[in-house]
This record gives structure tokens, sequence and C-alpha cells, in this order.
């Protein structure tokens, strides 16, 4: 296996040739998002990945390849950091000494770190997947009405024979829809939060991941009728959206004004007169710069999630309060940018500089409410001495502690609410 | 004059169940398959229990439970909560709200009459 420090490699070269993310991991057989995480160091690259990628990057695997155990090196020093009671400054020593040990001990750590996040991508469905409680709903509801017409039958012996046809009918009817519930159920659990035909995930969903396989290049693309009718109406909102986006801001203007302002989203507006979330969703979606996207209505609830690696996003619920997202959403019109680390805390925790904007609509003019609504975007940051703030994805799967806006404790190994004093326990909210 | 009970259940099938097994019983049942208007139907039916579903069309059994605490003619009515949703804080919940007993779906029929018969005074 090749070192993570692989990928920054990767991706500099890719740049260098004015080449697509997409269009690299088709030749290399891989897809966009598995290329993704490899290019942001998300991911290993096996060597026979790793030629194929150098093939399509003109080049050979050497030039990618990382210093001799170096990166591994790296990695066990990054484990060390998060134990307390591990000999940071012997790690060398460790790895010289016992590297079969010290490989194990990194297989370890990596498959903590693919289980914490399996654990909280089923937690996040479980606790908030309205779609999974509706299917939970209708089968115990028809596995209650199949339970109590059958003990009837069963057990009255002078059933008259006009209920007992109406029981039987009853039970016909409630065994076919308890087969239907309990294949979508099936069908549901199986999709892994991918879409089926049925549309058993979210639209917003549905959208999400028809979006994401295509990097975020919708503004051409055609709408696929295996999404859900309300799936795809909302992709033909985003898509317009998207079409408005380049019609306001076109490829050379707009990147003539990201080469002067850099991923400033009100900077680019302003120099071209557009719509500021429309610079929010160019930068966003540009397949080339790596950067994600959160949108939420006046509610909280995020309505558009483009993800970046390292950052982690709640599928469901509610997300981490601290986002500049939601101090935008409070302010709007002001711009709100904040720079923070997410995961748990760590001298190697993924730094990011989040920039938040809000704005108040009035579709139906004075008479009708104002409709507000924010964007966030994700911008990754290399690693800096100055203070980071702490934020997570959501209470529930975040270690980080203490941690003031903490709504309940996490569920994760280790995280425990840190509040104290006469009102331990989550911020209650009053 | 049997008892009276109101039965508020969406699922037409639990409730017919329902109905024939308190029936049975000798119990007089009278059924609601939505949370709109029950509070009207309990002052004018005046039923000696209330068998109530959480979760309803336009109102929850929550939302409904709370009303029949809030009116002094209804304080001490016995209210039966039943639900597909047996978690512990739906649970909690509504035990929270003021009801008197709680079931969830899947139920035992027996279990529900002796319920019942509890809620009753026991005759």
């Amino acid at each position: 296996m090749v070192a993570a420090l692989s990928g920054s490699k990767l991706r500099a070269r890719r740049m260098a040739l004015g080449l697509r993310q997409g269009d690299v991991a088709q030749a290399a057989g891989l897809s966009a998002s598995y290329l993704n995480l490899i290019e942001h160091n998300r991911r290993r690259v096996p060597q026979a990945v790793l030629a194929r990628l150098a093939s399509a990057l003109n080049d050979t695997p050497e030039a990618f390849a990382d210093g001799g155990g170096g990166a591994a090196l790296d990695d066990l020093r990054a484990v060390a950091l998060a134990w307390p009671t591990a000999e940071l400054a012997r790690a060398d020593e460790f790895a010289q000494r016992f590297p079969g040990w010290a490989e194990a001990v990194l297989a370890m750590h990596q498959r903590s770190l693919a289980q914490e996040a399996a654990i909280a991508a089923v937690n996040d469905r479980m606790s908030h997947d309205p779609h999974l409680s509706a299917n939970l709903h209708e089968v115990l509801s028809a596995v209650a009405s199949v339970r109590s017409t059958s003990v009837i039958l069963a057990e009255t012996d002078d059933l008259e024979p006009e209920w007992q046809a109406r029981f039987m009918r009853n039970l016909d009817q409630d065994t076919a829809r308890l087969a239907k519930g309990a294949e979508a159920l099936v069908r549901y659990l199986d999709s892994g939060g991918q879409i089926d035909a049925q549309g058993s995930a979210s639209p917003q969903e549905e959208v999400e991941v028809w979006a994401s396989g295509l990097d975020w290049q919708i503004a051409k693309a055609d709408i696929p009728s295996a999404l859900s009718a309300p799936a795809r109406d909302m992709a033909r909102a985003l898509q317009g959206d998207v079409r408005a986006d380049h019609a306001s801001l076109p490829d050379a203007a707009f990147r003539a004004a990201l080469a002067v302002h850099g991923p400033d989203p009100l900077a680019i507006a302003n120099a071209l007169n557009a719509a500021p979330f429309a610079a929010f969703r160019r930068l966003a979606f540009a397949p080339d710069l790596g950067l994600g996207l959160v949108a939420c209505d006046g509610s909280g609830t995020l309505v558009l999630r483009r993800a970046v690696a390292g950052f982690s996003l709640p599928r469901f619920g509610a997300a981490c309060p601290l986002w500049p997202l939601f101090t935008a959403l409070a302010h709007p019109m002001q711009a709100i940018e904040t720079v923070v680390e997410v995961g748990a805390a760590s001298p190697n925790a993924p730094r990011f500089a989040l920039r938040g904007f809000g704005m108040v609509s009035h579709p139906a003019g004075f008479g009708g409410p104002g409709l507000r609504r924010a964007m966030m975007l994700i911008i990754p940051a290399g690693a800096g001495a100055a203070p980071a703030l702490g934020v997570g994805a959501t209470c529930r799967t975040c270690q980080r502690t203490p941690c003031p806006a903490r709504r309940e404790p996490s569920i994760l190994a280790g995280a425990t609410v840190a509040n104290s004093g006469p009102n331990s326990g989550p911020n209650s909210g009053l | 004059m049997a008892g009276q009970i109101l039965l508020i259940e969406d699922e037409p099938n639990i409730a017919e169940a329902i109905r024939f097994l308190l029936g049975r019983d000798g119990w007089q049942v009278t059924v609601l398959t939505t949370g709109q208007g029950a509070i009207a139907e309990i002052a004018r039916l005046g039923p000696q229990v209330v068998i109530l579903d959480l979760m309803l069309p336009v109102r929850s059994g929550l939302q409904i439970l709370t009303d029949i605490r809030a009116d002094p003619a209804t304080l001490d009515l016995p209210v039966l909560m039943l639900t597909a949703k047996g978690q512990e804080r739906d649970r909690e919940a509504a035990f929270a709200a003021g009801v008197s007993n709680f079931m969830t779906k899947p139920f035992d029929n027996n279990e529900m009459r002796a319920a019942v018969r509890a809620l009753m005074g026991g005759t």
C-alpha cells in the first residue's frame, strides 16, 4: 500500500494538466467520488490503482509514491497523538523495531475510523430517517392487525359467519400489506442510502445522489426517469438554478473573477453583478475546486448538501449549531466566516474555512412572509497555528467535548457530555 | 347500561378487531378514525374509557390527551394509549402528558381486554 500523501501529488498533477477529476477517474476506471477521497488523502492508494492513475496523468507511479514509509510514520504519529499515553517521540523506533505491530496498529486505527463513520451513518438513519420510521410503522401496524385478528379467528369458537368473513378479508388485506411493507423495508435497508426504483430515499437524497454522480455538472444533464416524481421536480428546480447561475456568471468571467478574488462568493458576485447564492453554487459545483456547500431554509433544515472530503454532513436531522451557516441565517446580509477544525480534537484535525451568508426574500411581496435562507461554502484549509473553532456534523456523532452547544451526548465511544455544574448535561436550549 | 369506550384509531382493521374484542366483553365501542373532533366526541359521548392511538391524522394522540387533561370535566378520564411507536421516549411523553396506561402494537388481545377492564374499575 502507498501512503496517503500520494493523494496530494495526484491532485497537483491533475490540476497542472488542467484535467477534470471526473475525466481522470473515468480514464483510471474509478468513480469520481473515490478519486476525490484519494486526492484529499482520505483513502490510501493501492499500487494497481496508482499505476492506472499515473497512466491517466501521463506519468510514472514512482512520481506519486511517498518517500519510503515516511507517510506511514506520519500516520503512526497521528495515532499516537490521539492517545496521550503513547510515546510519541518513539514512534520511529517502534515502526523500525516492530514493523508488523506498527502495521497492525495502523490497520486497527483505520478500521476504527471506518467503523466510526459507519456507526455515524447508521445512527443518523435510525434516529432521523422519516422514511425508515414510516416503513417500520406500516409494518408494525400490519403485524398488530394480523396478530389480533388471527387470535380472534383461532380462539373464538362461536364466531358468527359474518364476522368470520370480515376478519378473513382483513387478514388477506393485512398480510398483503405486510408483505409489501417488509419488501419496502428490506429494499430500503439494502439500498444503503442510495435511490431505489420505488424512491425509498428522500427526494432530496435522490437529487443529491444523482447530482453527485455527475460531479454536480447538471446544467445540461437529463433528469432520469428512475427518480421519484418529487425528486424529479426538485432536480428540475436545482437544474434551473444552476442554469441561471451559468447565465449570470459565464465561465470566462467567473474564472477571471475567481483568479482575482479566490473562492469568495460575495466578492465574485459583486464583481459580476450576480446574486450571492449564484456565486456560492458556482464555486461549490466547480469540479476542480474541491469545495463543499450546504444550504438551509428558515427552519435550519439542510436543503442542499454537497459534501467535501473530511467534512461530514448529517443526512437527516439537525446539524452542528456552531456552523456559521446558522449565524448567517440569524444575521442576513452579513458575511460570516469562521475557520474550524472537525472531528475529534487533535493537532491533525482537518481544518476548513466556512463562509456563510443569509438572505431574506419576499416572494409574495409585502403581503407575504419573509423567507430566510442561508448558504455556507466549505473550503478545505491547510494546517495552521491560529486557533480554530471545533465543530462537528451533528451532536450524536460528534466527539468534541466540552462543547457549549451540545444538545445530547455522542453515541461514539469516549465522547461524553462535558458540561458540568448545576446545569450539567446537554444544553437545554432554554 | 354497558360501559362506553371511545376508540380513536386510524387503522380500520385494528379498530375492527378491538371493537369486536371489547364488544364481546360487553362494552359499547365507538370508533373515530382521525384526531379531528375527538374532544367534541368525548363531550358528546361521555365515555368511561378512551383508547387513543398516538399517531393520528390531523391531531396527534398526545395533543388530544393534553386537551383531555386540560378540561376539568375529563381530567380523570382513563386513557389507554396505543401505538406502534414503542420507544421509551414516546412512553415517557405519554405518561408525562397524563396517560393512564400505554400499550404497544402488536398487542396481546387478552392484555388489551384486561387493561380496559382495569380502567373500567375492575368491572
